[in-house]
C-alpha cells in the first residue's frame, strides 16, 4: 500500500536534523519526547513554517505549493500556543480563513460549542478555547492533521472527546494525524503508531507494543515501567 | 452599515473644515468673491486634504503594525518610524534650510527607512514581537535625542523656532503642491496594505497558523514596515510629527470588524483622518488667539486615552 503523506529530508537549522517519514491513510500517529526534544519542530516543519526545509507530498499534491483554500483541504495545523492577540468571537476566529465549502456545524454539537461561538476569544477559558481552536483545525476536513498538544488543558472527558474524534477521523475518515503529546498513557492507548523524539533526532518509530518491548521509553523519559515514578538511578539524591 | 455612515461623517468633517468659520469666508466672499475663492483652494483646501491624508495614513499604517506585532499598543510611533522620519526632515531642513519641500520630503522618507532599516539590523527579519518593540523603542530615543541635538545646534533663533514650530505638528500654510507630496505616496501605500487585508486579517489565528495556511509572514511584515515609513515619512516632511492617531484610530476600528485586524485597516484609515479633521477644527475654532500646534492637541486628547488604554489592559491582564 503506497503511503498517502511522504516527507523527504525535513529539517529546521538547529532545531531538526535531516528527517524523512511515511504516513499511511488511516493512521493516528503519537508523537512522543522528552521536552525539547523536537515534537514541535518536527510538526513545524511538515506545516511548512519557515525556516523549514524539505519535501511534504499529500496525496501526490506538492502542500506547501497550493494556495490557501486548497492547502487547508490538504493539511491544517494547531499550534501549541492557546493565545489570541484579537478580540474575534469564536464563530469569527473559526471561519477565519477558512475554505468557503468547508462545513463545521457538526463540530459544534460534537465539541458542545453551541455556548461557546459567541463569547470572545479572549474571555473564554483556556480549555473552552484548545476546543475551538482544535474545531478550527478540523473545520476543513484535511487529509492530514498536525496538531501540537491537542489535549493539553482539557479536563478528562474532554480529552477523551478528542482523542476518540480524532481516531474516528483516522479509522473511518482515513485521515492521517500526527498529534504531539505529552501524556505517555494517553500516546501508548490510542496511537497507532509512535514516533519518539529526543535530541533534535528520531529515536524510534514502531507501534506502541512495539515501542514498549524495547524499553526505550524508559531510558528516554527517565521513568519505572508502569510510567508512574522517576527511575531510582535518576531520582536526584538529597543531600 | 458602519461603512456608509464612516464614509459621510468623513465627508461631513471634510466640507466643515472647508467651511469653517463661515463668518469670515461669508464676508470676504460679499467683498471679493475671487479672493474668497482663493482662500478656499490655496489655504483651506490643502489643509483639510492634509488633514484627511495624514489621519488616514496614520489609522491605516497603525492598524496594520499593530496587526503584525499583534500588539493593540503598538503604532508608527513605537516602531520608530515617525521619529526618524522627523530627524531625516530636521537634518534636510539644516542642510538646506527649509528651503526646499522636497528635500524634507526626501530627508523624512530618507529618516523613516533609516530608523527601519537599524530596527532590521538590530531585530534581524524574523525577530520576536518583544525584540521589535524594543528596538524600536530604543531607535525614537536615539532619533528624539538626535533631533533636540540638531536643534540645539540651530544655525539662528530662527532656525530654531521654525524647526521646533514643524516639529509640533502642523497643518497651516502647506500649499497644495505640498499637500500632494503627501497625498500621493500615502493613497499608494494605503492601497497597498489594503490588497493585504486577507493574510493580515489570517494573523488572528496565530503567527505559525497564518504561515501553515500558506501567507508569507515575514515579507508581509517587511512590506507593512516599508508602506508604513514610505506612508508616514511623506506626511511627516509635509506637517511634521502628529502622535496618538496612530494608536487610537486602529482601536476603534477594530471594534467595527469584530477584532479582525486586517479588515480593520479600511475603516481605521476612514477613523484616523476623521479624527484628524476634527482635532483640525478644534484647533482652528478654539478661542484661544492664537492657533495651537495640531499635534500638541491630538497628544493632549490621545495621551489620556493612552493612559486609560494602558491601565485597562493591565487590570484585565491581572498583573
Amino acid at each position: 500500500m503506497s503511503a498517502l503523506v511522504v516527507a523527504r529530508n525535513l529539517a529546521m537549522p538547529g532545531r531538526l536534523q535531516d528527517i524523512s517519514l511515511e504516513f499511511a491513510a488511516g493512521q493516528l500517529v503519537g508523537l512522543i519526547g522528552p521536552n525539547g526534544g523536537g515534537k514541535t519542530s518536527l510538526l513545524q516543519t511538515l506545516a511548512g513554517i519557515p525556516p523549514a526545509s524539505g519535501v511534504v507530498i499529500i496525496a501526490g499534491e506538492c502542500a506547501r505549493s497550493l494556495a490557501p483554500n486548497l492547502r487547508q483541504r490538504l493539511f491544517t495545523f494547531l499550534p501549541a500556543s492557546r493565545d489570541v492577540a484579537w478580540p474575534l468571537s469564536a464563530r469569527d476566529f473559526i471561519e477565519l480563513a477558512l475554505p468557503p465549502e468547508a462545513d463545521w456545524s457538526p463540530l459544534v454539537n460534537r465539541f458542545e460549542l453551541s455556548g461557546v461561538v459567541d463569547r470572545r476569544m479572549d474571555q473564554l477559558s483556556t480549555g473552552e478555547r484548545t476546543r475551538v481552536m482544535i474545531a478550527r483545525a478540523l473545520a476543513p476536513d484535511p487529509i492530514l492533521l498536525l496538531l501540537d498538544e491537542p489535549i493539553a488543558n482539557l479536563d478528562p472527558y474532554w480529552q477523551l472527546v478528542i482523542l476518540d474524534e480524532l481516531r474516528d477521523r483516522a479509522r473511518t475518515g482515513g485521515r492521517t494525524i500526527i498529534m504531539a503529546i505529552h501524556d505517555l498513557r494517553a500516546a501508548l492507548g490510542w496511537s497507532d503508531r509512535l514516533l519518539l523524539m529526543a535530541g533534535c533526532r528520531l529515536v524510534a518509530d514502531a507501534n506502541p507494543p512495539g515501542l514498549q518491548a524495547t524499553g526505550i521509553i524508559e531510558e528516554i523519559f527517565r521513568v519505572d515501567p508502569n510510567l508512574s515514578a522517576i527511575r531510582p538511578a535518576d531520582r536526584q539524591s538529597s543531600p | 452599515m458602519t461603512r456608509p455612515f464612516l464614509l459621510v461623517a468623513v465627508a461631513v468633517a471634510f466640507l466643515l473644515s472647508l467651511a469653517l468659520p463661515y463668518g469670515s469666508f461669508a464676508t470676504l466672499q460679499a467683498r471679493d468673491p475671487a479672493l474668497a475663492w482663493d482662500l478656499l483652494a490655496q489655504l483651506r483646501l490643502p489643509r483639510a486634504m492634509l488633514a484627511l491624508t495624514y489621519g488616514a495614513a496614520l489609522g491605516a499604517c497603525g492598524a496594520a503594525v499593530q496587526t503584525i506585532f499583534a500588539n493593540p499598543l503598538a503604532s508608527p510611533d513605537l516602531t520608530g518610524t515617525t521619529s526618524g522620519a522627523a530627524l531625516g526632515a530636521v537634518i534636510a531642513a539644516y542642510l538646506l534650510e527649509f528651503a526646499s519641500p522636497f528635500a524634507m520630503s526626501l530627508g523624512s522618507v530618507g529618516g523613516a527607512m533609516a530608523a527601519l532599516g537599524l530596527l532590521l539590523l538590530l531585530a534581524g527579519p524574523r525577530a520576536e514581537t518583544t525584540t521589535l518593540l524594543l528596538a524600536g523603542l530604543a531607535i525614537s530615543a536615539l532619533a528624539g535625542a538626535l533631533t533636540t541635538l540638531a536643534l540645539a545646534l540651530a544655525p539662528s533663533p530662527f532656525a530654531f523656532y521654525d524647526a521646533y514650530d514643524w516639529l509640533m505638528g502642523s497643518l497651516v500654510d502647506r500649499s497644495l503642491g505640498q499637500s500632494l507630496f503627501a497625498l500621493v505616496p500615502t493613497l499608494a501605500c494605503i492601497a497597498l496594505l489594503l490588497s493585504q487585508v486577507r493574510p493580515l486579517d489570517s494573523l488572528a489565528l496565530g503567527e505559525q497558523s497564518a504561515q501553515a495556511i500558506g501567507y508569507d509572514i515575514r515579507r508581509l511584515r517587511l512590506l507593512v514596515i516599508a508602506t508604513t515609513a514610505i506612508a508616514v515619512g511623506a506626511c511627516v516632511a509635509v506637517c511634521g510629527a502628529i502622535g496618538f492617531i496612530g494608536l487610537v484610530a486602529p482601536i476603534f476600528a477594530r471594534r467595527l470588524t469584530g477584532g479582525r485586524p486586517g479588515s480593520a485597516i479600511l475603516p481605521a484609515a476612514l477613523i484616523g483622518g476623521l479624527l484628524l479633521l476634527s482635532a483640525d477644527l478644534i484647533v482652528r475654532l478654539a478661542p484661544l488667539g492664537r492657533t495651537l500646534p495640531i499635534g500638541v492637541a491630538t497628544a493632549v486628547l490621545g495621551a489620556p486615552f493612552f493612559l486609560w488604554l494602558v491601565s485597562r489592559m493591565r487590570w484585565k491582564l491581572g498583573r
